[in-house]
C-alpha cells in the first residue's frame, strides 16, 4: 500500500515552497519556520476532528502542523467538513478536489477521564480506509497524541517511521549570558530546561534509550562530563579526570561512552563505562583526536584528526587499532555524525571560508554540500535518517535548522532574543 | 519536582477495511516522561590570594599569553610573563594553577576544545621546563566559549586566541 502511495507521490510535479508556519512567540519560545520543500508532495486533507472543540482542535492542528513541516505533504483545505474516523467519505467527492489521502478523527472523553483520540487514513484512488488507530492521553498530553497519529500516517504513506513524537535538546544562551540546556517536542512545543548554568553548556548527546543527556559542562572552569537523567534530574559525573573532558557519545548499547580526554596531554579518545568507570584509552596517534562517534552496529568510531596536517574525518576499530581516512575534498572536515542506517556520513565541511553542512555517501564515496550558509556545526540525524539537524547562525543570532538528506527540504527553529545552539535529535520513544 | 507520565495507548493498530469505531485490545506503551526538572549548576567560591599576585602593578597581575592564528607557540613576548609565575609557583610550592586554554569562534566547538587544549599544554609545558611541578598545574580548555572579545572580526579573534593563568581560589 505504501508503495503505491508513493509511486503516486512521485508522479506529482514540484511545487512552490517557502510555507510560513506557526508564527506569533508570545513568549521566548522555538518557532519554526519552512524554508524550502520537497520536489513532490502528497495532496492530503485533514478534516476538522469531532468532538469537544477545544480538543479537537488542538489535535487537528498539530497533525497538519507535523505534516506540513516535513515539505513532503501538499495540505489541502477542508473546511466545515463534517467527518470522523467513522463517516464513510465521499472518494469522488475528494478526488475532485485533489486529494490522494484523507484523515478524519474525533477526540472523545475515555471512560476512565482521559481523552481519546481517533483517526482513519483513507487511501482516496483506491477509495480504502488504510489505518486507524485511538491514542489515550489526559488532556496536557494530547498533543503527544496527535504527533502518535502523525507518526501513523507517516509511515504508512511513505513507509519509513515519522520523528514527530521525538524529542530534540539543545542549548540557548540567553541575554544575560546564561546558559540552559532545553528539551522540547520535535516541533518544538513543550519546551523546558533540564540544566540552568553560568557557565557554557556542549555537546548534549542522546542516550540510546532517549532517558539520558550525556553533555559537557564548565562549571568547574573546565570542561566536565556529566550524565543527567531527565525524569528525575539526577547528574552524574562521568569524566572529571585532570585536564580536559569532553566529547561524549554514546554506544549504541547504552553502556559505554566514547570521550575525549587530555588527562595524558593533547586530546585522545577513550572509552568509558557510563558510571565513569573503566576509562581505556582507543586512540594512539600523538595528534589531536576528538569527536567520536559510533558506527549504529558499535563496530566503529568516526572521528576528527589532525593527524595528516588538517582536521580530517577518520574511522577506527571501537577498541582502536588502524584509522582509515574517510574525507578527501577540502582541508577542514570535522564533527562526524553516522546516519542510523549506517550509510550515510553527515558532517561540517569549510568551503571558501565557510562552514557547511555534508553529507558523503559511504557506499558510492559521493559527497554533497547540503546548505549554502555560513556557520553550521554540531550536525545531528533524526531518528529515521530524514532529516539533519544543525546549529547556524542568520543575522548574527544562533537557530537551529533542519535539513533533509537531499538539501531540499529546511526548517529554521530560533528563540527570539537568544542564541540557540548545540542540538541533539533524540531516538525514537517507544 | 513535577513529573508527569503519558500513557499512550494504541487501542487497535489496524482498521485498514474496518469502518466501525476503533476498538480492540489495549497495547500500553512504556511511560514517556515529558516533565523535565530545572537543576541549577553551582559556582564556586572565590578566597583571598596573595598581594602580588592582584597588584596591577606586578607582573604576576598579568594572566594572558596570545597566540597566533594556527599557533600553539607561546611567542617570545610571553616569555617574561610566562617565567614571573614559574618562579613564583618554584617559591610557592602550595599554589596551584589553571591554565585554560582558548580559540577564537570558526569552526567546530569540540575541535576548538582541543585546539585550546594544544595552547593550554603549551603553556603548562614552558612552565615544567621552569621547574613548576605537574601537580601545581592544571591545563584545561575552554575552547571558543568564553571569548575575551565578543566582536566577529580579526582584532576580536587575536585577543579570544589565549591562554589563561588562573590561581587556585580564583576558579
Amino acid at each position: 500500500m505504501a508503495g503505491f502511495f508513493l509511486n503516486r507521490f512521485r508522479s506529482f510535479g514540484a511545487l512552490a515552497c517557502c510555507v510560513g508556519f506557526l508564527a506569533a512567540p508570545a513568549r521566548a519560545e522555538l518557532v519554526i519556520e519552512i524554508t524550502g520543500a520537497g520536489a513532490s508532495r502528497l495532496p492530503i486533507a485533514v478534516t476538522d476532528f469531532a468532538g469537544e472543540a477545544e480538543s479537537a482542535r488542538l489535535v487537528a492542528s498539530v497533525v497538519r502542523g507535523d505534516l506540513e513541516r516535513t515539505g513532503m505533504f501538499n495540505m489541502l483545505a477542508a473546511p466545515g467538513v463534517a467527518m470522523d474516523e467513522s463517516s464513510a467519505p465521499n472518494y469522488a467527492d475528494w478526488k475532485y478536489r485533489g486529494a490522494d489521502a484523507l484523515v478524519a478523527g474525533s477526540v472523545a472523553p475515555s471512560a476512565d477521564g482521559r481523552q481519546e483520540a481517533r483517526f482513519r487514513l483513507y487511501d482516496i484512488n483506491r477509495g480504502l480506509p488504510l489505518v486507524g488507530s485511538a491514542y489515550l492521553a489526559s488532556k496536557p498530553l494530547l498533543r503527544l497524541a496527535g504527533h502518535r497519529i502523525s507518526d501513523a500516517i507517516y509511515e504508512k504513506l511513505l513507509g519509513e517511521p515519522g520523528v514527530f513524537s521525538t524529542r530534540i535538546a539543545f542549548v540557548v544562551k540567553n541575554a544575560s549570558k546564561s546558559y540552559e540546556l532545553h528539551i522540547a517536542d520535535a516541533d518544538g512545543q513543550n519546551e523546558q530546561t533540564a540544566l540552568r548554568s553560568k557557565e557554557p553548556i556542549i555537546s548534549p548527546a542522546w542516550s540510546p534509550d532517549g532517558a539520558r543527556l550525556a553533555y559537557v559542562s564548565f562549571e568547574n572552569k573546565k570542561p566536565v562530563i556529566y550524565v543527567h537523567s531527565l525524569a528525575t534530574g539526577k547528574r552524574a559525573v562521568v569524566a572529571n579526570f585532570k585536564g580536559s573532558n569532553s566529547a561524549p557519545a554514546w554506544a549504541p548499547d547504552g553502556a559505554r561512552l566514547a570521550v575525549v580526554l587530555s588527562r595524558d596531554g593533547g586530546s585522545q579518545i577513550f572509552t568509558i563505562n557510563a558510571d565513569g568507570s573503566n576509562a581505556r584509552r582507543v586512540s594512539t596517534a600523538n595528534s589531536i583526536n576528538t569527536e567520536p562517534f559510533f558506527s549504529p552496529d558499535g563496530r566503529f568510531l568516526y572521528f576528527t584528526s589532525d593527524r595528516g596536517g588538517s582536521p580530517q574525518i577518520y574511522r577506527a576499530g571501537a577498541s582502536g587499532g588502524d584509522a582509515r581516512r574517510v574525507t578527501f575534498e577540502g582541508n577542514y572536515n570535522v564533527s562526524p555524525r553516522v546516519s542510523p542506517d549506517g550509510k550515510k556520513l553527515a558532517f561540517i565541511t569549510r568551503r571558501e571560508g565557510a562552514f557547511r553542512l555534508a553529507v558523503l555517501d559511504l557506499e558510492n564515496g559521493q559527497t554533497q554540500i547540503l546548505t549554502d550558509s555560513y556557520k553550521d556545526e554540531s550536525p545531528s540525524f533524526a531518528p529515521n535518517g530524514r532529516m539533519i539537524l544543525i546549529a547556524t547562525e542568520t543575522r548574527g543570532r544562533g537557530v537551529l535548522s533542519a535539513v533533509s538528506i537531499d538539501g531540499r527540504v529546511r526548517q529554521r527553529l530560533s528563540i527570539s532574543a537568544a542564541d540557540v545552539r548545540e542540538p541533539a535529535w533524540g531516538p525514537f520513544q517507544r | 519536582m513535577n513529573i508527569r507520565f503519558a500513557f499512550l495507548l494504541p487501542l487497535a493498530l489496524l482498521l485498514a477495511g474496518c469502518p466501525s469505531t476503533p476498538s480492540g485490545p489495549e497495547q500500553p506503551d512504556a511511560p514517556i516522561e515529558t516533565r523535565v526538572p530545572t537543576v541549577n549548576a553551582g559556582s564556586v567560591d572565590g578566597r583571598d590570594l596573595p598581594n602580588e599576585l592582584r597588584d596591577p602593578k606586578n607582573l604576576l597581575s598579568q594572566r594572558s599569553v596570545y597566540f597566533d592564528y594556527n599557533s600553539f607557540e607561546v611567542k617570545r613576548e610571553y616569555q617574561e610573563l610566562v617565567s614571573a609565575h614559574a618562579r613564583f609557583l618554584v617559591a610557592n610550592r602550595q599554589h596551584r594553577i589553571l591554565v585554560q586554554g582558548h580559540t577564537d569562534e570558526r569552526g567546530s566547538r569540540e575541535y576548538n576544545l582541543a585546539l585550546g587544549q594544544k595552547r593550554a599544554d603549551a603553556v603548562r609545558r614552558v612552565l615544567t621546563v621552569l621547574g613548576v611541578q605537574e601537580e601545581q598545574i592544571e591545563a584545561v580548555s575552554l575552547g571558543e566559549e568564553k571569548p575575551k572579545n565578543e566582536g566577529h572580526d580579526e582584532l576580536a579573534w587575536a585577543e579570544n586566541r589565549r591562554g589563561d593563568i588562573l590561581y587556585r581560589g580564583e576558579y
